[in-house]
């Protein structure tokens, strides 16, 4: 285990966690210098929404002093977290990054959160995402944009950009996320972090603001993969709230990172995923990547998706179908936002005009698509025929993985984009999820790991690892290799490279 | 557009037109916990003390299908002969009304849990007792939305109304909806069909354990569909009718929309899709929301719950739990009680079975049990538009006033004056007696007080007596009676008067 | 293949509950030409002999014992309410009877 040097900020979860064990630093000294940094940098990168400064201290403070009192804890117990603002936690604002929910107070928990704190992990707070999950870039947050800490002009992904970009400023050195077609991945590879979509059921639902509930997960994020893996362990597992959530036995996904050895393994390349119209500096790292990995002993295939063309197109008529149903709820009757209640207004008009006040831009396009591809008339053609595409995407994977044990991508088309660049033009924005979506139709776990900068503009570039349904642990034994090869290579990790700020 | 409130006869009605039915009826289960959530189900909780975060549909929360419930759902199905699905989804019914947690409810759309079934319903004609065969098309699984009560305005309903209120605690209780395929070919028997359809319906729900199934409670509630088309003619336009609350409103609902719709086709006029609202107190519905505009409901699979898949042995199982079926029990009682078809029928019909095999089991003989129900308690409902079973005559009641009649301290008139007593809710059959003052009068002196005062007032009449006219007698018991308010014993009487003049009676 | 018309618009903005502007309408019209070449997209393969998928992980007879468990406290369920009166939810008054 690597000591710790220099700034607490900077370090790994896993080396925190071992230096209080050790007796070395307190969760308070390493909440507290977390906090600071946070009140130092995050005027600039507008990663939090809501930081839980008392709490977090109170928390930590607890568990020194169970640990002071010989407790056996947790091997993440005291090291603190920043938690994506779609997960609920009893008491504290969940705005989901809309105005509809501003200032709403969950009053429970969500499993994720429950386990977080079983596992004596600190939140220091939430962060800022697109609109509930709705986007690319975090552009459409209510709240405003978020930052990417390699360059402010930026955008730091999304939906979970708040959570990539916290962990990119060193503000936490963990995160979660959610991932409905690439919110965890895509930020983590233009932040040059870590980030898993587990299998589909593989961690709970139940307290995640749901997007499309067939689609959606909550996951986690961090620097390394073995920090990853550390927290994927803790959040995932079978919860009876949730009906869709797997009964199996999670893997052994930190003695997989651990592990972390390719030898004989066979390694996919897509080729629907190739990489035509990708900028070339993300063309260049991935191959790269791909190199190392048949140096280290994997044996490298391209295999075909064919119907992997056709996610994106099935993705725009599942997602905002489901969407459009998830968000009916925020009417301004029972919570949130009511808008336009004089006294003389029905509440039919009440509740359109509260959802016009409380939605942005982005979300109302998503409910107006799922309304019109759920209508009559419409079912059969829409919604149900892209449930069919799902079917063939999943055929797909089931193929491919008959012949390899992991595929490879790179995760996303570009490095990061200017804030502003995209955000009015929706198609040239889904595109940025062209890699992630066919892992979220199909319903297996996806990860994404820092590769490299691009030679062209400097900026992170992310390659996606894909795993058959229930074997995450194999992303972590192919991204822990590749991880140590390339920290190997650079001499250091590929964050230490981002810009002081 | 007619807004005639004009209606044809209903007999004159059916000349021109026949009618085509249709019911829906919804049955609240009587599990501990909701359809999707373990919140409590007991009744008359506080408002809003009985939700969490899945019943109120608050962000985040998830549903997971309470096992009683679909267990039930199949013994519902088996008993209703239907076909078990072997394997099917719930689905999103997506509309927006504030009672609506998710402004979506959890149902089944295009694939019930049961389907293709059928219940046999007998009716009493002229001609004696007709049975239809009433096609079950399906049933399925749904969640009941939050009660709402409305403020400020001067009805205490919607329209008018300033604002409303909703309580949440109802959201979520398991529904089971029972589709009926159109009922054809009842004519005139229309309205009695549907309401045998209904009582039959009850009962075997009461059977099989799964419900309380009181209408009057809203633990039973029937929608009904009616369309009229001239015979040999393609089906009408049917119009809905709701707020039906009783065995009897059923029938008036159907009667009256018979009444109406020929009105309506005999001008010339077309027929509304719409719903409908009965009124108890006139027998009519008036119109409700137009169903011409029907409302787009975007059914699609709940995503958040798994399919259901009944094995067929647990199925099988369950069809091993069944009651005896209603025309086999029902066989087997009209035997054990040696009572002819048509006066089971009768019973049947006054939807006093269940209330007679109750009242037997309580210790009652069954003859007595069938006079009670069928006869007297009938005929108190029937006066006061109720049904037998929310009189609040309960089967140890009887027994009790038996046993009161056994014993003399009771006879049938007194009988009748403290069930009146009991409807009233003036207390217990002992404390009614002893309230009212209905004891028989069994002491002799007091008795032969009354007969010497009678004698003394028709002094003529003792003479006609000790002459061997002892049937004179009826004028002396007549008078005493009337004298004791009915509580002596008239054979008692009688036999103290011949005594009392030495006549041999 | 025709493009998505005014009306429509309006109508689906009805279903969903929103008060759009005159400018969101008109702009929408557009907007929603889009699922149409997803629409067009998907049905190149979306043939009759392929099953749809609602679930991503096939799984059946999920179910909860019927045991009643005590819920939220009321406070709670008031303390986020936008309107609260006589213990219940206050709502602006309905005007479509359900």
């Amino acid at each position: 285990m690597a000591t710790m040097d220099g700034d607490l900020v900077r370090q790994d979860a896993s080396v925190l966690a071992q230096a209080m064990v050790e007796g070395e630093v307190s969760s308070e000294e390493i909440t507290r210098a977390h906090l600071d940094r946070i009140a130092s940098v995050d005027d600039r990168v507008h990663a939090f929404l809501h930081v839980l400064s008392d709490d977090a201290i109170s928390s930590a403070r607890e568990v020194d002093r169970r640990r002071a009192a010989g407790e056996r804890l947790g091997p993440l117990a005291g090291v603190p977290l920043a938690l994506k603002d779609v997960l609920t936690m009893t008491g504290v604002p969940t705005t989901c990054g809309s105005r509809v929910l501003e200032g709403w107070r969950p009053p429970y928990d969500s499993t994720v959160v429950e386990r977080l704190r079983s596992a004596d992990i600190v939140i220091l707070g939430k962060t800022n995402m697109d609109e509930f999950a709705m986007g690319s870039s975090t552009e459409h947050s209510a709240y405003g944009p978020t930052h990417n800490p390699w360059d402010l002009e930026r955008i730091p992904g999304g939906s979970g950009g708040g959570s990539a970009a916290a962990l990119a400023a060193f503000e936490a050195p963990l995160a979660i996320g959610t991932d409905t077609g690439g919110s965890i991945r895509q930020p983590a590879a233009v932040t040059g972090t870590v980030g898993v979509k587990p299998t589909y059921g593989g961690v709970s639902r139940y307290g995640l603001v749901a997007l499309a509930s067939s689609l959606d997960q909550p996951g986690p994020c961090a620097r390394t993969v073995m920090d990853t893996a550390l927290l994927h362990a803790v959040i995932a597992g079978h919860d009876p709230r949730d009906s869709t959530s797997i009964r199996a036995e999670v893997p052994d996904i930190v003695g997989a990172a651990r592990a972390a050895d390719v030898r004989g393994m066979r390694i996919g390349l897509v080729r629907e995923l190739g990489g035509e119209g990708y900028q070339a500096g993300v063309r260049q790292r991935f191959e790269e990547s791909v190199a190392i990995l048949t140096d280290l002993g994997a044996e490298v295939v391209e295999v075909s998706c064919p119907n992997f063309e056709y996610a994106l197109a099935a993705y725009y008529l599942i997602l905002p179908s489901e969407a459009s149903s998830n968000l009916a709820r925020f009417d301004g009757m029972r919570y949130g936002l009511r808008e336009g209640d004089d006294g003389s207004r029905s509440v039919e008009e009440v509740m359109a005009l509260t959802r016009e006040a409380g939605f942005g831009a982005e979300v109302k396009r998503r409910i107006m698509i799922g309304t019109y591809a759920l209508s009559s008339g419409y079912y059969d053609a829409y919604y149900g025929s892209a449930q069919k595409v799902r079917t063939l995407i999943t055929r797909d994977f089931t193929a491919a993985f008959e012949d390899v044990d992991v595929l490879v991508s790179p995760t996303a088309p570009t490095t990061a984009f200017k804030i502003g660049d995209k955000v009015d033009d929706p198609l040239a924005m889904y595109l940025n999820d062209i890699a992630t979506i066919p892992v979220n139709l199909a319903g297996n776990a996806a990860m994404s790991l820092p590769i490299g900068l691009a030679p062209e503009d400097g900026l992170p570039v992310g390659l996606q690892i894909m795993a058959p349904p229930m074997a995450d642990d194999r992303l972590y034994r192919v991204g822990g290799a590749l991880e140590a090869a390339l920290v190997d290579h650079w001499g250091h990790q590929l964050i230490e490279e981002a810009p002081q700020l | 557009m007619t807004t005639t409130h004009d209606t044809i006869p209903f007999a004159q009605a059916l000349e021109k037109f026949d009618p085509v039915l249709g019911l829906e009826t919804h049955v609240e289960l009587g599990t501990a916990s909701k359809m999707f959530c373990s919140c409590p189900t007991e009744f008359g909780a506080a408002a809003n003390t009985q939700v969490c975060p899945v019943c109120l549909g608050l962000p985040g929360s998830m549903p997971v299908v309470n096992a009683m419930a679909v267990e039930s759902t199949i013994r519902m199905g088996l008993a209703l002969n239907c076909s078990i699905a072997e394997w099917c989804r719930f689905a999103r019914k997506n509309y927006f009304y504030p009672d609506m947690p998710k402004d979506y409810q959890v149902s089944q759309y295009d694939e019930p849990l049961c389907f293709d079934g059928y219940l046999d319903v007998t009716v009493e004609t002229d001609d004696g007792p007709r049975e239809f065969r009433v096609e079950i098309e399906r049933v399925h699984m749904e969640e009941d939305t939050g009660k709402l009560t409305h403020a400020g305005g001067a009805t205490g309903r919607i329209h008018g109304a300033d604002y409303s209120l909703v309580d949440y605690n109802r959201a979520g209780i398991p529904l089971i909806e029972i589709v009926t395929k159109p009922i054809e070919g009842t004519g005139s028997l229309a309205p009695l069909v549907a309401r045998a359809y209904v009582t039959e319906l009850r009962d075997l729900m009461r059977g099989l354990g799964v419900s309380d199934v009181r209408m009057e409670e809203g633990s039973l509630r029937c929608d009904v569909n009616v369309s009229l088309a001239p015979p040999g003619d393609p089906w009408g336009t049917r119009s809905e009718t709701k707020n039906v609350n009783s065995l009897r409103s059923v029938e008036r609902a159907v009667h009256s929309e018979i009444e109406r719709q020929a009105a309506v086709l005999a001008s010339g006029g077309r027929v509304i899709q719409e719903t409908r609202h009965f009124h108890e107190d006139t027998g009519r519905s008036t119109s409700g929301r137009s169903k011409e505009q029907a409302e787009d409901y975007r059914y699609f699979p709940e995503p958040d719950l798994v399919p259901v898949a009944p094995s067929r042995e647990w199925v099988e199982e369950l069809r091993a739990t069944l009651p005896e079926p209603p025309s086999v029990k029902r066989a087997r009682l009209r035997a054990e009680w040696g009572v002819s078809d048509h006066d089971f029928q009768t019973l049947i019909n006054a939807g006093a079975l269940l209330l007679v095999e109750e009242t037997i089991a309580a210790g009652v003989d069954q003859a007595a049990a069938r006079k009670w129900w069928s006869g007297e308690l009938t005929r108190i409902a029937n006066d006061r538009g109720l049904e037998l079973d929310s009189l609040g005559v309960t089967p140890d009641d009887i027994k009790r006033v038996e046993e009161l009649l056994a014993e003399g301290s009771l006879n049938d008139k007194l009988a009748r004056q403290v069930f009146d007593g009991v409807i009233a809710g003036e207390g217990t059959v002992d404390e009614i007696v002893a309230s009212r003052g209905l004891g028989v009068v069994s002491d002799d002196s007091a008795l032969l007080t009354a007969i010497d005062a009678a004698l003394a007032e028709q002094p003529d009449v003792a003479e006609k007596i000790k002459g061997g006219k002892v049937q004179a007698a009826g004028a002396i018991v007549g008078a005493v009676m009337k004298a004791t308010r009915g509580q002596a014993d008239a054979a008692k009487v009688r036999s103290l008067l011949l005594e009392r003049l030495g006549v041999e009676g | 293949m025709t493009s998505i018309t005014r009306e429509e618009v309006e109508h689906l903005a009805r279903l969903a509950r929103l008060q759009l502007s005159d400018d969101e309408i008109a702009h929408y019209a557009g907007q929603l030409d889009v699922i149409l070449q997803s629409v067009a997209r998907v049905a190149e393969v979306a043939g009759d002999d392929i099953p749809p998928t609602s679930h991503p992980i096939p799984m059946v007879n999920v179910y909860r014992d019927d045991v009643a468990r005590p819920g939220l406290d009321r406070a709670a369920v008031a303390a986020g309410a936008p309107a609260w009166e006589d213990d219940r939810f206050r709502v602006p008054r309905i005007l479509d009877e359900e």
